[in-house]
């Protein structure tokens, strides 16, 4: 059964500095709020995994969270760029920071070999690319069967994945719907999970389109309501797109950033 | 002066194209425009499918990211990220890929990850995201992009989206499935591959704009049909449904990235 504790004890207990950590949710979802009390708790030397780092992730970079950056697509959706990922990567501030990229496909497929106990996926992808040039854990395999000779990626295992869902009940077991990404994979490929919910509930109401996740897959569970705004949590709030239009001016500068940084450490 | 914008005949230009077409893979800013477009237009039934796993959209306004909730609430199943890559795009069951670009070559191949030298880059970009797997898989492709030389260049220094390689052939020998990118529209005119070079080749010119002036826009010496159409200009109806799709998505305060 997971066990039920506050943001603050989740993310002591079981994100430890060095560890790599998954804060996943695509688009919807984001657990903006867990990424910000690791910011707050001043871990160091992560290696940060996440499909499409956006703003927490820019946050987390900008705070000096992180040595390496595993990752498919980072930007400020529907804004443009991180700044702060950017003058991490083009200038090494507030420290360097070390890249492994992939593709969508091959970080979703990493994250089914890592759920599924196995040591790679195959795929048709990166073909013709500079990618893999730059990425050991893209490589080949033939086929047993045909002979034909397929895109092989690496198995993705984070130490600890960290997610957010709507619901959860008092046994830990986890509900969310919408669009839900890649976290039941990261979660399962994972050897800790901390699940943040909108909100704990005697009972879940079945849902046809749900995602469950049995509390005994998942380590902890925390109730954090809006935990992950600015993102949005189907069926509770929407996506808050004047935040992240406004994180553009703050992140954009070393300075403004810093501001931005000692309030959410004091707070 | 015209009763348009250069970026209203690029997004309805696009539209156009999705005529006829089942499915259409959707990139987020210029492209997510044409296809809800076209939806609006000359293809009502054409399904909408965005990498968040919303397959059918049918957005009211246009979405700000790949996985507004709008998307999920309106589409006709909402699947998990690696069944959409997997079950989805990977077999060649899609008709169109729709993609933007910081880069395009000559051969249409897209750079999405940085200016410069790779470990040492002037500019880092977002990355790969979808694009690399929805320019192999999709049964073709189709690229929108503002035209400038700092865009259309002559030498990519990454290759994040093959387009056609080297040139002739290339896509087949590493046994790509897909056509690759039969269109590039840009806000100055249409560009086609060769059919014997596959270099992209001005092919019909908007109205109003001259050949010099798309050259001139080009980071390479730019071929150009020796029957040059000119773009049908954007109808009114056309005009009015670009015009509520994008006055409604920006009183939400948006914007495409």
């Amino acid at each position: 059964m997971a066990e039920l504790v506050s943001l603050a004890e989740g993310v002591a207990e079981l994100v430890h500095d060095g560890d790599a950590v998954a804060l996943e949710g695509f688009t919807h979802l984001i657990p903006v709020a867990a990424g910000q009390e690791i910011i707050r708790q001043g871990r160091r030397d992560l290696t940060l995994i996440r499909m499409t780092p956006d703003i927490v992730y820019d946050q987390l970079i900008g705070a000096g969270c992180a040595a390496r950056l595993v990752f498919s697509w980072g930007g400020n959706p529907g804004v443009g760029s991180l700044h702060r990922f950017r003058d991490a990567v083009e200038r090494g501030w507030p420290r360097p920071i070390e890249i492994e990229e992939h593709s969508h496909a091959g970080m979703a497929n990493r994250y089914v070999a890592g759920a599924s106990g196995l040591p790679f996926a195959v795929l048709r992808g990166y073909v013709g690319t500079d990618i893999a040039r730059h990425t050991s854990t893209v490589s080949t395999v033939t086929c047993p069967f045909t002979g034909e000779v397929l895109t092989a990626v690496a198995a993705l295992n984070p130490d600890v994945a960290v997610i957010h869902a709507q619901r959860a009940d008092r046994r830990g077991n986890v509900q969310m719907w919408g669009i839900t990404g890649v976290q039941k994979e990261a979660v399962l490929a994972a050897s800790r999970s901390l699940v943040t919910v909108e909100e704990i509930v005697d009972e879940l109401d079945p849902r046809p389109d749900a995602v469950v996740l049995p509390g005994w897959v998942v380590t902890a569970v925390a109730e954090v309501p809006r935990g992950a705004h600015p993102s949005y949590a189907q069926g509770y709030y929407d996506r808050d797109n004047d935040y992240y239009q406004s994180w553009d001016p703050i992140s954009r500068d070393r300075s403004t950033f810093s501001r931005w940084l000692d309030e959410v450490t004091a707070g | 002066m015209t009763g348009w914008t250069a970026d209203e005949i690029m997004t309805v230009t696009a539209s156009r194209t999705l005529a006829g077409r089942t499915s259409c893979f959707v990139g987020i800013g210029l492209p997510s425009t044409a296809a809800n477009l076209a939806r609006r237009t000359c293809s009502p039934d054409l399904a909408l499918i965005y990498e968040s796993g919303a397959i059918g959209a049918k957005p009211s306004t246009l979405p700000l990211s790949i996985g507004d909730g709008e998307l999920a609430e309106t589409a006709d199943a909402v699947v998990t990220v690696p069944e959409i890559f997997n079950y989805w795009l990977q077999p060649g069951r899609v008709d169109v890929g729709f993609l933007g670009a910081a880069q395009i070559d000559r051969r249409g191949n897209i750079n999405t990850t940085v200016i410069g030298e790779y470990a040492h880059p002037s500019v880092r970009l977002p990355g790969a995201g979808g694009a690399p797997e929805i320019a192999a898989s999709c049964k073709e492709t189709i690229v929108v992009v503002r035209h400038s030389p700092r865009t259309l260049v002559e030498r990519l220094e990454f290759i994040t989206s093959l387009g056609f390689g080297d040139g002739p052939g290339h896509r087949a020998a590493l046994g790509l499935r897909g056509r690759g990118p039969v269109r590039l529209i840009t806000d100055l005119g249409v560009l086609e591959p060769d059919p014997d070079t596959c270099e992209l080749t001005l092919t019909h010119i908007h109205p109003g704009v001259a050949v010099d002036q798309v050259r001139a826009a080009t980071g390479w010496p730019l071929a150009v049909r020796a029957e040059l159409p000119v773009t049908e200009p954007p109808t009114a109806a056309e005009l009015t449904a670009l015009r509520a799709l994008t006055t409604r998505s920006s009183t939400r305060g948006g914007g495409n990235g």
